[in-house]
């Protein structure tokens, strides 16, 4: 199980010479082999909790747990070799390097066409028609966005830490994407989304609000959800 | 040949075994093997070291190969090449340029070549650099590339390391329809120096240059990078120069476009700096240590 104890993660705004509080104590556990939506207003923290989790920054004060083990002063290496995998927000893009440089050094081998296929089919991609492609401008937000994706798959791992894979993905591939997920059932899947269709599949709730944050199963959270326009509890990204 | 030649040869000309075709073998300032054919003739020039080679019109799909190795030290090695490529030929010619130096001393080559494109030809230029030894390894290559209606010319230079200085300049111009795409990669490490200058006229309507710079310079090395593209007709250039500084390296990017036509479309565009965090990042998340994702990203941008 993944745990956080009292975290609090704080930055410095060099202007004003004071600290902003970005996240502020929170203490949760995300289930095992669950979908966990992590969702709240942009801003809210959400990435940053997902970047505590992976090693990428640290948090100012608190604990990370994972299955019993304090990982918080674990590095980001160190966390990917206990299972820990992510799908950035925005992928980034390489000159040079190929989509088979990347599934290479995730999944460990050499890939072919028929190899890659496994991932790339998953995300709606041709393996033939992309496997040699540079993950560079020549390549758009949305295809980047189904390599990133594909690329976390052949990483595999334990824990799956999404952030925002709906992003730039066309609203018809969709019942795809959520097909990825429900196929990591034996996975703890975490998901940083405001897209209604992933909150509606997702076992847990996490919700982020600037003033504190709710935890629970999809019902408990969704229907606190519901007794607002999610519009204006979700800072308008549904509208 | 011994080793240390084949070594070279497979290096900078991906010679592995006498090569089909035409092809000039270099080596400490003389000429050592040569293969002249009907559609390419390699001829030793009478007044000054060097040669011509003279590819026959319409002469298609066929490669000439003109290695030069160095492997003494105390040696300035200056030729010049001229290349007569006749109309509607296609050719492939590789070039290149090992020096192993053994001794304190330093070699230098200064390789002076002059492609004349006729009307609709076609040239794709490959030439490497490569240095071994202790001593110290120079080379200045001198290239000029006059291009008549219609012409292509493609040309890849790559230094990936152990030339002590290097000082490239490209002159190039072109006529109408012509096309011109320059592919350079440089990597300089320790206190390495390589400078590259590139200087294109873009003359006739509809010609087309462009020119991709990527670079990596480590340790207290130094790059500098000048074009000069003058468009004088209506024509597209584009250069693009990225370079990854590491440790204290030193990048400098100087770029002029200068448009005598109102119809000239000219880009330059440069970044230098060093690797992006975001990227570094990327591949540990994939499990890559920081060196290995530092060295898999300048691999790739070097490819």
């Amino acid at each position: 199980m993944l745990e956080l104890k009292n975290v609090t993660y704080k930055i410095r705004d060099e202007k004003t010479n004071t600290d902003k509080t970005v996240l502020k104590d929170i203490s949760i556990s995300f289930p095992d082999n669950k979908l966990t939506v992590i969702t709240g207003q942009n801003g809210s923290g959400k990435s940053t909790l997902i970047k505590l989790i992976m090693g990428i920054i640290s948090p100012t004060s608190g604990e990370i747990f994972y299955n019993g083990k304090n990982i918080t002063n674990l590095s980001l290496n160190e966390r990917v070799s206990l299972g820990l995998t992510i799908a950035f927000q925005q992928p980034v893009r390489f000159k040079g390097l190929t989509v088979k440089n990347l599934l290479d050094v995730a999944s460990e081998k050499s890939n072919k066409v028929s190899d890659a296929c496994e991932y790339l089919s998953k995300v709606g991609l041709c393996a033939k028609n992309y496997l040699n492609r540079e993950l560079d401008g020549t390549l758009s937000g949305g295809e980047l966005k189904r390599i990133e994706l594909a690329i976390s798959l052949a990483k595999g791992g334990e824990v799956f830490l999404f952030d925002e894979p709906e992003a730039g993905i066309d609203l018809w591939s969709f019942d795809s994407l959520i097909d990825i997920f429900k196929s990591l059932k034996d996975k703890t899947v975490i998901i940083v989304s405001h897209q209604e269709k992933i909150l509606e599949n997702a076992d847990y709730l996490l919700l982020i609000e600037n003033d504190g944050y709710k935890m629970g199963s999809k019902e408990e959270v969704y229907s606190s959800l519901k007794k607002e326009p999610l519009c204006r509890k979700l800072g308008g990204a549904n509208e | 040949m011994n080793n240390i030649d084949k070594e070279l040869l497979a290096s900078v000309a991906d010679l592995h075994s006498t090569p089909l075709g035409s092809y000039n073998i270099r080596k400490n300032g003389e000429s050592v093997e040569r293969n002249s054919t009907k559609d390419i003739e390699i001829i030793s020039k009478k007044d000054k070291s060097g040669i011509d080679v003279i590819v026959k019109s319409g002469v298609k799909n066929k490669s000439v190969h003109i290695p030069v190795i160095i492997t003494v030290g105390n040696l300035t090695d200056l030729v010049y090449n001229d290349f007569y490529i006749g109309e509607d030929a296609d050719v492939l010619i590789v070039a290149g340029c090992g020096i192993h130096n053994p001794t304190g001393e330093e070699s230098r080559h200064d390789g002076i070549h002059t492609f004349h494109l006729e009307k609709n030809s076609k040239v794709r230029y490959i030439e490497k650099h490569l240095g071994t030894g202790v001593g110290g390894k120079i080379l200045n290559p001198i290239t000029k590339i006059l291009m008549e209606e219609n012409s292509e010319f493609e040309m890849d230079t790559v230094q990936l390391g152990g030339v002590t200085y290097s000082k490239r300049d490209t002159e190039a111009l072109l006529k109408e329809n012509t096309k011109l795409i320059i592919k350079e990669k440089i990597l300089t490490t320790d206190t390495q120096e390589a400078i590259t200058n590139f200087n294109v006229t873009l003359e006739g309507k509809n010609s087309h240059v462009q020119v991709i710079s990527r670079s990596v310079a480590k340790g207290k090395s130094k790059q500098s990078f000048t074009s000069n593209i003058i468009g004088k007709a209506e024509c597209f250039g584009h250069v693009e120069c990225d370079g990854i500084l590491l440790d204290n390296a030193q990048i400098v990017s100087i770029p002029k476009i200068d448009a005598l036509c109102p119809e000239a479309s000219l880009v330059h565009e440069a970044a230098i700096g060093k690797i992006a965090g975001e990227q570094l990042i990327k591949l540990m998340s994939l499990g890559l240590t920081r060196e290995e994702a530092e060295n898999l990203i300048i691999k790739g941008y070097l490819s």
